[in-house]
């Protein structure tokens, strides 16, 4: 009977789990946590802090007996210290060891708190766990209710949007790039997303960085205020960090497992280290875009990293053909969708073509005839059928002028493309009315 | 598992089948009411797709990897093993679109009277969904292919 042990009770995780159980009945599986929850969406805590949900069935990233169903003994409030690759165990913080056969990290990130004076006072807060959300909620339920929160990528956006839905709440974003949601979506998207977040009353310090956070002067321990780069002086009781996360690597690196910024992973999702993975926010996996490895940290990817490692752990040899951005955003009223490389190096070259209308904005990145990024706002239904030519690296020569229309969908692909995708009755041979044209689009499994 | 097939060929995009598919999932079920109404509930679940002579009703193809459930970071998406029907649990999700971007079809929706998704369910409790029902052409087929 095979011995799997899962470090990281997430994404990555739970599709690690479910992979290994419906590969081998019979293995055991133990998911190790330092959280004290059943997996949960971390991206809801944002709707938690809000006041729109409460913890329990509704935040479970799977039903209330999820663990018992797959036979998973799951320990919760157990923290891993070590892992020994040699001897094929992992020691917990309490000295006790857990011997495995096959090993998952997928520890995920921990947050980046820049170094600064004033950050053991009272009221400042990280925002990437169920905890930290919780001690939000705690400090701004005594009234306290001016905010500041530091970074405005996904997980500051995020905070934020949190922090209006609850309402109430006077805040002041602060990054240090020029622009909000930098890693996210182009400049362009960025800006739309600063209007909306002005019209929605917030305060935003783009190019602006935090250099302090003072104390009260009537209370020495709590927060007062921030003092940003240019001597002005936000006053409030609470601080958000949201700068980034970091890949969460520690155990690895001790082991000698090689790493880069996050563990380094190959097309099984294997680390250097025999019957060791790793996949999510800690591990860099191939992204197929760049043509790099690269650490994406959205829980798609997590997810089904996770699926491609549990695969291979149980010995079904599944490859990873890699991964890409591929993210979703829907704070402050806004749908935003961006994927792959959607802002390139004018240095490259690559033909990109943006269009704009009053409540939608479209931008495709080609290279080669493929598809290789895009962002898109307002209207993202057909989203999905972009990032499919994107993920399969389909040739678009045939079409390419259609991509940008703004009433693009499957309507607008090759017959014998489209039939290859849906299949059925409809599909079983070309008819005459149509002439084939275009490559057919090989499967790739995800 | 049956799955709704499009056979585009006959399809002439009249879109009978997108107002019996919210009729379907309207609380009255009745025409007239749903005419009337604005009940958030009641969007349709299939899309007629139409470019130049090209025309095709698509809805979920409740795939057998599906990657809207396994892009969804909430758990609201779910393939039922037994079924093979793609799920969509409303009290869970939380209107992030993840699953729009990773749906290769296109298919799922924003409801803006919720500020969650919409997608096709099979139409539970019937053997013939009621887009294929409706269809007067033949231009769907409910099929195991
Ligand atoms: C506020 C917020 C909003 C977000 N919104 C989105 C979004 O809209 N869309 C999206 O795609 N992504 C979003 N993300 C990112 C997404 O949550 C992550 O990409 C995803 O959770 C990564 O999953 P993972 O399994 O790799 O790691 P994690 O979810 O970070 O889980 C790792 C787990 O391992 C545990 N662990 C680590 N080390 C040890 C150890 N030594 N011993 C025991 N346990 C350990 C950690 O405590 C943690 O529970 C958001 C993140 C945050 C914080
Ligand atoms: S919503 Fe899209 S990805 Fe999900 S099962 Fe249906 S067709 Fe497949
Ligand atoms: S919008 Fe809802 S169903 Fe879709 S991925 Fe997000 S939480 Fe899941």
């Amino acid at each position: 009977m095979t011995r799997y042990v899962i470090v990281g009770n997430s994404a990555g995780g739970i599709g690690a789990a479910e992979t290994i159980r419906a590969t081998d009945p019979d293995g055991h599986v133990t998911i190790l946590s330092d959280e004290s929850y059943p997996a949960y969406s971390r991206p809801a805590i944002s709707e938690f802090l809000a006041g729109e949900r409460t913890f329990g069935e509704r935040m479970l990233f799977r039903d209330a007996d999820f663990y018992k169903r797959l036979r998973i003994e799951c320990m919760l409030g157990t923290r891993v210290a070590r892992v020994h690759t040699k001897e094929r165990a992992v020691e917990l913080s309490d000295g006790r060891r857990v011997p495995y056969d096959r090993l998952l990290l997928a520890t995920g990130g921990t947050p980046i708190i820049p170094r600064m004076e004033g950050l053991t006072l009272r009221g400042v807060h990280p925002f990437t766990t169920m905890d930290h959300a919780k001690s939000f909620h705690e400090a701004l339920s005594s009234g306290k209710n001016r905010v500041v929160v530091i970074g405005a990528g996904l997980i500051g956006c995020s905070l934020v949007n949190g922090l209006l839905h609850r309402g109430g709440i006077q805040i002041t974003l602060v990054e240090l790039k020029d622009r909000v949601l930098s890693t996210m979506v182009d400049t362009h998207a960025s800006s739309l997303v600063e209007k909306r977040l002005s019209k929605m009353g917030v305060s935003v310090r783009t190019g602006r960085s935090a250099t302090r956070i003072l104390p009260r002067p009537d209370d020495a321990t709590s927060v007062g205020g921030v003092m940003l780069d240019n001597g002005e002086l936000v006053s409030c009781d609470v601080v958000g960090m949201a700068v980034g996360v970091t890949p969460r690597a520690e155990l690895a690196r001790e082991a000698d497992i090689r790493c880069n910024r996050g563990i380094l992973v190959d097309a099984h999702m294997e680390t250097s280290a025999r019957g060791v993975f790793a996949c999510g926010d800690v591990a860099e996996a191939q992204d197929f875009i760049y043509g790099v490895p690269r650490v994406t940290a959205i829980w798609p990817t997590a997810y089904m990293g996770g699926r491609v490692a549990g695969a291979n752990m149980a010995g079904a040899t599944t490859r990873y053909d890699g991964c890409t951005a591929m993210n979703a955003f829907s704070y402050f009223d806004m749908a935003l969708i961006s994927a792959g490389m959607f802002d390139p190096d004018p240095a490259l070259g690559y033909p990109v073509v943006a269009r704009e209308k009053p409540d939608a904005y479209k931008k495709l990145v080609i290279r080669d005839h493929k598809l290789i990024g895009f962002v898109m706002a307002g209207e993202i239904e057909q989203s999905g059928v972009l990032f499919n030519l994107l993920r399969e690296q389909t040739d678009v020569r045939s079409f390419e002028g259609r991509l940008a229309d703004w009433d693009f969908s499957m309507a607008s692909l090759p017959r014998d493309l489209r039939g290859a995708w849906i299949g059925g009755p409809g599909y079983a041979a070309p008819t005459e009315k149509q002439p084939v044209a275009g490559p057919v689009a090989e499967k790739v499994s995800p | 598992m049956k799955r709704i097939y499009p056979i585009e060929d006959f399809c002439i995009a009249c879109r009978h089948c997108e107002l019996m598919c919210q009729l379907e999932h309207s609380p009255s079920r009745d025409l007239i009411q749903l005419f009337k109404g604005t009940s958030s509930s009641s969007l349709k679940r299939i899309f007629v797709l139409q470019k130049g002579p090209v025309s095709l009703a698509l809805n979920c193809r409740h795939c057998d990897e599906p990657l809207c459930a396994y892009a969804c970071v909430a758990g609201a998406l779910t393939k039922d093993p037994a079924t093979g029907i793609v799920n969509f649990n409303q009290d869970k999700c939380i209107g992030c679109w993840t699953c729009i971007v990773a749906c290769p079809y296109g298919v799922i929706v924003r409801n803006p009277g919720t500020g969650r998704i919409t997608k096709c369910d099979l139409c539970p409790g019937r053997d013939v969904p009621a887009c294929v029902e409706a269809c007067p052409n033949g231009a769907l087929a409910l099929a195991e292919a």
